[in-house]
């Protein structure tokens, strides 16, 4: 549900009320239903290289209207800015300040999407030039502040190319996709790494998960059965899991998305060998699995008791840690295998009350980077995606004044929905995504605080 | 017609026909016609019957009457059940062969319990339904003749269950008060309808709440079991003992996970609401007695030793082993083969609740079975008392001779076997739902014990039921 302010001044009186008095405007944000085309209006493709010219053919054969010159007062859905050519901090201005003259004519809900170089790549001896270097660290600063300037649900997010990835790498066009989308509607501000030619797009795009058997841990409510949702909906066969005592609300969940319940403490020492063996003897096969079981149990560091803190450790970060090893170690698991963990902003920019929680959490992001060189020998990758503030269960029982203060500190000034997770997480799940590994997506509006 | 197996013709038969257990067995069902039902050849028995496996179950937590289930219906409680089934193996939209289930305390209106249950269930709408009712052995029959459809062909996959509320239960309007609204009905003229209006009385106002007495002897069932209990010299120490080794089991059971894959969360609650993890024989001793109290000092049955009204749902998935592997899901067990029985109550010939007491001995030797060849003993603990008197008659050489034709006692059972993971003292008995309870838990038991010497691992389930019956049937290993 979108939240009654935004909804209040997403149409007249009360968007005047709110431009008068100034103060937020949210607007609903376009999200991802399925038969919807991926976005409306022109797609501007702006740089001169050879990456650009590629990267807009391609598009062209998404049936998108693709602009390689700006028509003035013509509304936009998107500008591509390709940088992947940038050599000195110099060469910024002329694509960035040709891109800006279009700025104002982008249509509500918009994209901007720079695809450039990754500033620190071993793969690549120009990373080393510090002009290269400085150029392309440049993108990072100038991408964020954008993001910060954007309104009416325009995003800008960005796409860093490493590993001899190019501008049409499988893994470089699918994150174009789900940023170009309304699958990404929550996520602002942010870069996701493509660092090999890994990955494959899908045969329907309607469909990235045709095929694939998945598991979703914490199942049973909020993030967790939204995720299941999704990835039901993209084609998947979904293996539910939380715990007995949450059976009642997995059952309902399993039979909603068709698949099966598997009710089961994570923290069990033979979790993760039940999870291959339910998967692979009622479904036949292992594709996906996705860590969102997680727990909190605030208290200020000076008031912490070791149950608090162990239980948190426990279930957020031990567990996965032990699934991932049975997987690893499994013959199950080894057809471009996909996990993907949910951590959180607070173990980024940290959260009073909550060093327990930010620890498991910052623990997740580390073992997904240490992780994914495990995988790739599978062909397989793991990834993160730490959620801002969502309108959940558990966020609806913030104070009123707390929570509607942590709902519009963002460039979105809106709560995010479990589905924008879910997307998020489902994108990083599909086939397309295999170039990108180690990495944590933000979906969080650009949270102000730690983003 | 043969009663020992001796014509069998598969190769699991005829093993069991070459060992025979000795000096046992033979002529057992037509020794005692006071006490026997006729008798056919077991299904297990006929030529090219294929296997009916037991896929697994699912229940609701066991809720003592008054409790959690308060304002759920029979209705509300089966669906809930086969929900988590559908949940648990991925039935979703799936046209299941039949389902079939039963209440024991019913409501007119719920005519078609099961269907309704379906029609409400994330089952296919298309799967058929219908209801059964045999008292406390409902749930034990529904599995019973499901998987004999199943092995005679006629479906390939089914749904068996049980339900019982007695918070939810139906209140009949009196005798007298019923006559008059008939009547009313169908008086045509003010005047008749006055006139039929006069006839009532103020004692007709009065309800008529169920009871579990019995019709013919207006005994309640613990009344009678505590006839039996005293007649078998059951003592009070013995009853409390298994009273609190059922509670001990049932705690150990769920403290080790056993019930992760049997039972769904329902209304807030996630284990047996009887439950007493913490009870002890020195709590269970302090109890007073509730039944058998005119029989004076021999008065040994306490609510400790009963199981108390409850509310609760189980169900049990069916299937050929074709159709199991078609849906990649597990074969736990088989069901070989079961028995009911009646006994004579009315007359005080035999206890209300003694009729396993008959079937057991006729069921193993139809199969060519002794005691000794089971390794799981599931007997409903209706009372404390009830399990006892059974043990205590197959123990009794007279009873084995006189009541049984046996040339002596028919055995005794190694108690390490018996309800090894509780059963109706802690978990409640749920009237109809206990059937499903126990073939689901027993069905999953069988299959980690895998096999025996050499042959697959057994289960024994004996169920009494009111009005003299009892149903027993045995499970083995896939």
């Amino acid at each position: 549900m979108t939240d009654k302010y935004t909804q209040f001044v997403s149409r007249s009186p009360g968007r005047d009320i709110a431009r008068k008095l100034g103060l937020p405007q949210p607007v609903v944000l376009r999200r991802h239903k399925p038969g919807q085309p991926l976005i409306t209006g022109p797609v501007l493709v702006q740089g001169t290289g050879t990456g650009a010219d590629e990267l807009a053919s391609t598009l062209l054969a998404w049936d998108l209207d693709v602009r390689r010159h700006a028509v003035p007062k013509e509304k936009l859905g998107a500008i591509i800015v390709v940088l992947d050519e940038l050599a000195r901090p110099e060469d910024l201005a002329r694509p960035v300040l040709t891109a800006a003259t279009s700025l104002r004519d982008l249509a509500p809900n918009a994209r901007v999407i720079t695809v450039s170089r990754a500033a620190s790549d071993s793969a690549d001896p120009a990373a080393a030039d510090p002009a290269s270097a400085a150029a392309r660290q440049g993108v990072d600063g100038l991408l964020r502040s954008l993001a910060k300037e954007l309104r009416a649900g325009a995003t800008a997010n960005g796409i860093l190319l490493a590993g001899g990835a190019g501008t049409t790498s499988p893994s470089t066009l699918g994150a174009l996709r789900f940023f170009l989308s309304g699958r990404s509607a929550f996520v602002d501000g942010q870069f996701l790494t493509v660092s090999s030619a890994e990955g494959q797009l899908p045969a329907d795009a309607e469909k990235p998960l045709a095929g694939k058997v998945a598991v979703v841990t914490g199942a049973a409510r909020g993030i967790g059965a939204a995720i299941a949702r999704t990835l039901r909906r993209d084609g998947a066969t979904v293996v539910v899991v939380d715990i007995p005592a949450a059976g009642d609300h997995l059952a309902a969940v399993a039979n909603e998305v068709h698949g099966t319940a598997l009710q089961l403490d994570i923290t069990r020492e033979d979790a993760g060998q039940r999870i291959i063996d339910h998967a692979v003897e009622r479904h036949g096969r292992l594709d996906i699995v996705i860590h969102n079981a997680g727990i909190t149990r605030d208290k200020l560091l000076a008031n912490m008791d070791q149950s608090r803190w162990d239980s948190v450790i426990a279930v957020n970060i031990a567990a996965q840690l032990r699934i991932n090893e049975a997987l690893l170690g499994s013959q199950h698991f080894r057809e471009s295998p996909r996990i993907v963990s949910v951590a959180s902003t607070s173990g980024i920019a940290g959260n009073r009350g909550q060093t327990n929680y930010a620890a498991s959490k910052g623990g997740v992001m580390g073992m997904v980077r240490a992780t994914a060189p495990l995988l790739s020998v599978h062909g397989g990758s793991i990834n993160a995606v730490a959620p801002g503030f969502i309108e959940t269960e558990m966020t609806a029982k913030i104070p009123f004044a707390t929570r509607e203060i942590a709902r519009r500190l963002n460039s979105l000034q809106q709560g995010g929905r479990p589905g924008d997770v879910a997307e998020a997480i489902a994108f990083l799940a599909s086939d397309a995504a295999g170039g990108i590994s180690g990495e944590v997506l933000r979906v969080c509006g650009q949270n102000l605080v730690g983003a | 017609m043969s009663v020992n197996g001796q014509s069998a013709p598969g190769p699991k038969e005829s093993t069991r026909a070459a060992t025979p257990p000795a000096g046992k067995g033979a002529g057992v069902p037509t020794a005692e016609p006071a006490a026997g039902t006729a008798t056919g050849p077991a299904a297990s028995h006929l030529p090219q019957v294929r296997r009916a496996v037991i896929v697994g179950g699912n229940r609701i937590p066991f809720a003592r009457t008054g409790g959690a289930y308060t304002k759920s219906s029979n209705q509300d409680m089966l669906t809930a059940a086969l929900d988590g089934l559908i949940a648990r193996f991925g039935l979703q939209d799936e046209r299941i062969g039949e389902v079939a289930a039963g209440a024991v305390l019913k409501h007119s209106r719920d005519f078609n319990l099961t269907r309704e249950a379906v029609l409400g269930s994330a089952l296919s709408a298309e799967t058929p339904a219908y209801d059964l009712q045999q008292a406390c052995a409902t749930g034990l029959e529904t599995v019973l003749g499901l998987a004999n459809k199943i092995k005679l062909g006629q479906i390939d996959s089914a749904i068996a269950g049980g339900v019982d509320s007695a918070s939810d239960a139906p209140i009949a309007v009196s005798e007298g008060l019923r006559e008059v609204l008939l009547d009313l009905n169908r008086a045509k003229t003010l005047p008749q309808r006055l006139q039929v209006l006069s006839r009532l009385r103020p004692k007709d106002l009065s309800p008529d709440a169920p009871n579990t007495g019995e019709p013919r002897t207006g005994l309640s069932m613990g009344e009678h079991q505590a006839l039996t209990t005293a007649q078998w010299k059951i003592t009070r120490e013995a009853q409390d003992e298994l009273a609190f080794n059922s509670h001990r089991n049932l705690a150990a059971a769920y403290d080790g996970g056993f019930f992760d894959d049997l039972l769904t969360p329902y209304r807030g609650l996630t284990r047996d609401s009887n439950l007493r993890a913490d009870t002890s024989l020195e709590k269970l001793a302090t109890l007073k007695p509730v039944f058998g109290k005119s029989l004076g000092s021999a008065a040994t049955m306490t609510a400790g030793n009963s199981t108390p009204l409850t509310d609760g749902a189980s169900t049990v998935l069916l299937a050929s082993e074709e159709w199991a592997d078609a849906h990649d899901l597990p074969k736990l067990a088989t069901v070989l083969d079961g028995e009911a029985a009646a006994v004579d109550f009315v007359h005080g010939k035999d206890g209300l609740l003694m009729a396993p007491a008959f079937a057991v001995p006729r069921l193993l030797a139809r199969n060519g079975l002794s005691l000794d060849d089971i390794d799981f003993f599931e007997i409903h603990e209706a009372f404390a008392g009830t399990v006892l008197s059974t043990l205590a008659a197959w123990e009794d050489e007279e009873f084995g001779r006189t009541r049984l034709g046996l040339d002596g006692a028919f055995g005794t059972i190694d108690r390490s076997r018996l309800n090894v993971n509780g059963s109706s003292l802690a978990a409640g008995h749920p009237f109809a739902a206990t059937g499903g309870r126990i073939v689901a838990s027993l069905a999953k038991m069988l299959h980690a014990k895998g096999r025996v010497d050499g042959r697959p691992a057994r289960g024994l389930i004996s169920i009494c039921a009111a009005g003299g019956q009892g149903v027993v049937a045995i499970l083995e290993a896939h």
